[in-house]
């Protein structure tokens, strides 16, 4: 199975996203924002950053990019496409996923090690957890507070597009604790935190057994897999 | 090309080589631009006539202290002239480059270096920062190297003090804003509160970079024809005169504000310069790469034609301009950040456009590299600077500047902590631990460390608490690198011979802990004003004990970088030369941690412990007293300590690591409960009885040389015999104790890890505002 992870100008955690696809035994794809080309992969990764330098607002620049013609267009065809920090925030802006971000509560950027439950385990990224598990994985950002009018918070969460919830901490203010959310279809997925930092032994976030043992992202990669074998 | 007219003001009547030759006794303000009389009229010596407003503008700030080292240089040389083979082994790129580059095995090399962004940091806390860690990273691009990681050391006024908090919040919000948008993990640094720093925080950044052994580049400029390119962001009004009037003057009240010459960051453009410039060195597009720091344009023309074949001519109006009502002579001295110039060979000028367009980096060809030995810059086609470029970036003015013995030191150094009374009884001892916790400098640094995306990159196996950071180099093998930072300016004060030994012993230390190997040594040495021939005086026994300290420990001084005029008011900080120590590891997997883990194990002392307590933090926190002599530094007893736990970590034989520095034994154990929240019981009487010491020195004193660690009982035996076969003092102290949550003393007290983690944190949130998710 072929990734593709996107970097545009100011991309930051896209090769750890290629890490992640390749730790989880698929094979990363480099894709450049300029280009009309998703060189035909079978899902595609936004990856974290400041993308454009989050001028205008975050994600929102990148969310016009040329490659995201394409990127919209596959999404409606039920192709997975993952949206890390920044890649969620451009999926909220490219209207892909509901609602937008805004500046944290507290006013600052922050990173910590999240706890987040899955709500939904039936997405294309998700199919490897069980619903109501819990997982920790690192956050970090600045614009990381999720919103949206009141009639979309009922509809996302009438319809279990709540994919994961933030667990004992809100760390950004984000209303319903919303950590991640998807389409309707469940091929599109948008979250804050990290996955692609809790993929490899040794670099991922403490856990009881030994320090920076926290491999609790990998399901996502796995997931695509899996959701890619069985289509 | 437009004509001159068609930028109004800017153009009107250039003050050209002819017009100096024509008017020599034209009245020029050098003093305004920060050049005393005799280096005025050194320059008219040089030139053999008056300097056009231009050629004033570049010595002015090439001149400066800040780039010139001019009172500086007479003492570095010492780094220089104090090598052996060993130091020279490894060391493919020394002082006097943009940063040093260090040979670390299986072809790759690491970069790094630190630097000061002082000054700008006070007046504007929040920019000032920020432009510190874009100015040291563009550094690290220039070797050729892509920058992974960087770092902080931080010295704000007194944690109290009504002003302090507008600074902590503009420094860190600054860093974070700008290494988080660049994407390099903050491994580590330090932060450290006294009244000394009050109107003149330090903020020294620290860049890593890691390359393959063929990618080292040199900037300079070779090749005659080849072409002279300026690539970035648009050159714009601010920083004007920022090296020569903020780095280099103090600052006086009443005078005119300086916040113009800070400059302002764009931590977006220098990503995006980032990759331009790694995919413009990978393809082989450029013969070198020159960051434009302090004095922009004037620095990097004067130095890349010095160090190359040493003509350039330039057409200044060629560049692009933010503000296109700049005169010629703001032009050469912007300090606009994000700009980088390179040199590309004719054959090449088409490549190496068609990356940069790529990369939406605006690029301007401002000239190409001559033979004449002249730098000749044009603006609009008449000559305004025709000067030797040696005479502007290398053979500056050099000071002997006056040196005094300050004869208070000596009062001071009589005036021992060792007067005030010791308590004896476990609640006193329990009260004093717990006041040094959450003491300013010792209390936790979450609220800034939280600031810091520490997982970009996915290679960072340690950062802060733990004593250095550590990064991965090679997937494959796991070859990394450690660094850590240090120093003690309180010692310093006190000793700045033996002061700036323990700030090198403690960073020297503080890498190794980490299982990994110390090999180089980058400094930022922060001090008064160089006037002073007291700060003089300290200055030079700073750079005689670090020189004299690398050369018995065999690690280089690989650069760094002096920032004088740090004083509030008239009175100079204490020095604070802040050590930055490089370190090697072979498998990162091997690395140690600052805590103990694991239910059992044997926690042991390394090194004995001596009645030091003068210029301790318990000194400081419990009696504010500052007096006495710093404790001993033994660098070969710290070399076999490093060795030690090296051995230890090559066979697994350590869980924890942990030095003793700032708050002595009772704050390394605390530290170490809380690292990962598993309790401990210590024992002091062996100690005691060993060393012949009180329960206060034992649990307080900062004597040197020493480190706790954790041993899983399983390799007990292997490591007795390995600090047997050292010889190095050893004493088994304690057990950890996963089922207990606290820290117990026995026979004096205990403090649970809720009061531990509740004492530690509530320092700087109480002040500066909640820690998330604490």
């Amino acid at each position: 199975m072929r990734v593709g992870v996107i970097t545009f100008p100011g991309s930051l955690d896209d090769r750890d996203a290629q890490r992640a696809v390749r730790v989880a035994g698929a094979t990363p794809v480099a894709l450049w924002h300029g280009d009309h080309d998703l060189q035909g992969v079978d899902a595609v990764i936004l990856p974290g950053g400041f993308s454009y330098g989050d001028y205008l607002r975050a994600g929102a620049i990148a969310s016009h990019a040329p490659i995201m013609a394409e990127v919209i267009d596959a999404a409606n065809k039920g192709v997975p496409v993952l949206g890390i920090c920044n890649g969620f925030q451009m999926l909220a802006e490219a209207r892909l996923v509901p609602g937008a971000h805004t500046r944290n509560a507290h006013q600052q950027f922050i990173r910590r090690d999240q706890k987040l439950r899955v709500e939904n385990a039936s997405t294309a990224w998700t199919n490897e957890y069980s619903t109501g598990a819990e997982i920790i994985i690192p956050l970090k950002n600045a614009d990381g507070r999720y919103v949206a009018d009141a009639e979309t918070i009922a509809r996302v969460e009438g319809e279990g597009q709540v994919v994961f919830r933030y667990v004992d901490i809100n760390p950004n203010g984000s209303m319903n604790d919303i950590a991640g959310v998807s389409n309707s279809a469940g091929n599109v997925v948008g979250l804050m935190p990290h996955p692609e930092h809790a993929v490899e032994e040794g670099f991922g976030p403490d856990t009881a057994a030994a320090m920076a043992s926290g491999t609790d992202g990998l399901g996502f990669f796995t997931s695509v897999i899996r959701s890619f074998v069985t289509a | 090309m437009s004509t001159p007219t068609s930028l109004g003001a800017s153009t009107a009547a250039p003050d050209t080589v002819a017009n100096a030759q024509a008017t020599p006794d034209r009245e020029q303000p050098y003093g305004a631009l920060g050049l005393k009389a005799d280096e005025y009229a050194s320059i008219r010596e040089i030139l053999g006539r008056r300097p056009t407003s231009g050629e004033l503008a570049m010595y002015s700030v090439m001149w400066s202290e800040h780039c010139s080292y001019k009172s500086s240089k007479n003492y570095l040389r010492q780094f220089g002239q104090k090598v052996s083979p060993k130091m020279k082994k490894n060391l493919m790129v020394g002082m006097g480059e943009n940063a040093g580059v260090v040979d670390v095995g299986e072809g790759w090399a690491v970069t790094f270096k630190i630097e000061s962004h002082n000054h700008p940091s006070y007046i504007e806390p929040f920019q000032g920062a920020a432009t510190g860690v874009g100015g040291i990273v563009r550094d690290i691009i220039s070797m050729g190297a892509r920058p992974v990681a960087v770092m902080d050391a931080l010295r704000f006024g007194d944690i109290d003090h009504p002003d302090t908090a507008r600074v902590v919040h503009g420094v860190t919000s600054g860093i974070s804003f700008y290494a988080n948008c660049l994407g390099l993990p903050n491994i580590g640094g330090e932060t450290y509160f006294d009244s000394v720093y009050q109107a003149n925080p330090l903020v020294n950044a620290l860049a890593v970079g890691v390359l393959r052994h063929e990618d080292l580049h040199l900037a300079n400029a070779r090749g005659v024809g080849n072409k002279v390119v300026l690539f970035g962001a648009r050159t714009g009004g601010d920083g004007i005169g920022g090296a020569s009037i903020l780095a280099s003057d103090s600052f006086s009240a009443g005078g005119p504000t300086k916040r113009p010459a800070v400059q302002v960051g764009d931590p977006f453009a220098e990503k995006v310069l980032i990759e331009c410039c790694l995919e413009l060195f990978a393809q082989d597009l450029v013969e070198g790469i020159q960051d434009l720091g302090a004095a922009g344009i004037s620095c990097a023309t004067s130095e890349l034609a010095s160090n190359g074949d040493g003509g350039m001519f330039i057409e200044l109006s060629k560049v692009l301009l933010r503000d296109p009502s700049l005169t010629a002579e703001e032009i050469l001295m912007s300090e606009s950040q994000e700009r980088m110039m390179a040199i590309v060979t004719p054959e090449k000028l088409d490549g190496f456009l068609a990356v940069v367009k790529k990369w939406d980096v605006e690029t301007s060809v401002l000239g190409e590299v001559t033979d004449t030995g002249r730098l000749i810059i044009n603006w609009y086609g008449e000559e305004i600077v025709n000067v030797e470029p040696r005479t502007v970036a290398i053979d500056g003015p050099v000071y002997d500047r006056p040196v005094s013995y300050p004869t208070w030191i000596e009062a001071l150094q009589a005036d021992s902590a060792s007067k005030f009374v010791r308590p004896t009884e476990g609640a006193a001892l329990r009260e004093q631990a717990l006041r040094l916790l959450g003491s300013a400098n010792l209390s936790d640094k979450s609220w800034i460390t939280n600031q810091y995306d520490t997982y970009v990159m996915g290679n960072t196996a340690l950062s802060f608490p733990d004593d250095g950071g550590m990064v991965r180099v090679d997937e494959e093998s796991g070859l990394g690198f450690a660094v850590a930072t240090d120093a003690n300016g309180r010692y310093c004060q006190l000793d700045p011979y033996v002061g700036a030994q323990l700030a090198l012993a403690e960073a020297f230390r503080n890498v190794a802990v980490t299982g990994a190997t110390p090999v180089a040594v980058s400094d930022c040495l922060n001090f008064g004003s160089p006037e002073n021939p007291e700060v003089m005086w300290q200055f030079s026994k700073t750079v005689e004990a670090l020189s004299d300290g690398c050369l018995e420990l065999e690690i280089p001084v690989t650069g760094g970088n002096v920032s004088f005029y740090n004083q509030t008011g008239d009175v100079p900080i204490h020095p604070t030369p802040v050590i930055a120590v490089l370190g090697v590891m072979d498998d990162v997997a091997k690395r140690i941690p600052s805590g103990w883990q694991d239910e059992g194990d044997n926690i042991y002392l390394l090194g004995t412990t001596k009645l030091e307590l003068d210029g301790s933090a318990w000194a400081g926190v419990i009696h504010d007293h500052l007096g006495g002599r710093p404790p001993a530094v033994d660098l070969g007893a710290e070399q076999r300590l490093a060795s030690l736990i090296a051995a230890g970590s090559e066979q697994s034989l350590i869980a924890s690591a942990h030095d003793l520095a700032d708050g002595g034994l009772a704050q390394s154990l605390a530290e170490a409960t809380m690292r990962f929240g598993v309790g401990a019981r210590i024992w002091l009487g062996e100690i005691m009885e060993r060393d012949g010491v009180d329960a206060a020195t034992a649990l307080f004193s900062e004597s040197t040389g020493r480190v706790i660690v954790s041993v899983p009982r399983e390799e007990d035996v292997k490591f007795q015999g390995l600090c047997e076969g050292r010889g190095y003092p050893v004493l088994r102290i304690g057990v950890t104790d996963a089922q207990t949550p606290a820290l117990e003393i026995q026979d004096l007290f205990t403090i649970s890890l809720d009061e531990l983690r509740g004492t530690h944190r509530a320092t700087m949130s109480e002040r500066f505002g909640a820690v998330i998710g604490q």
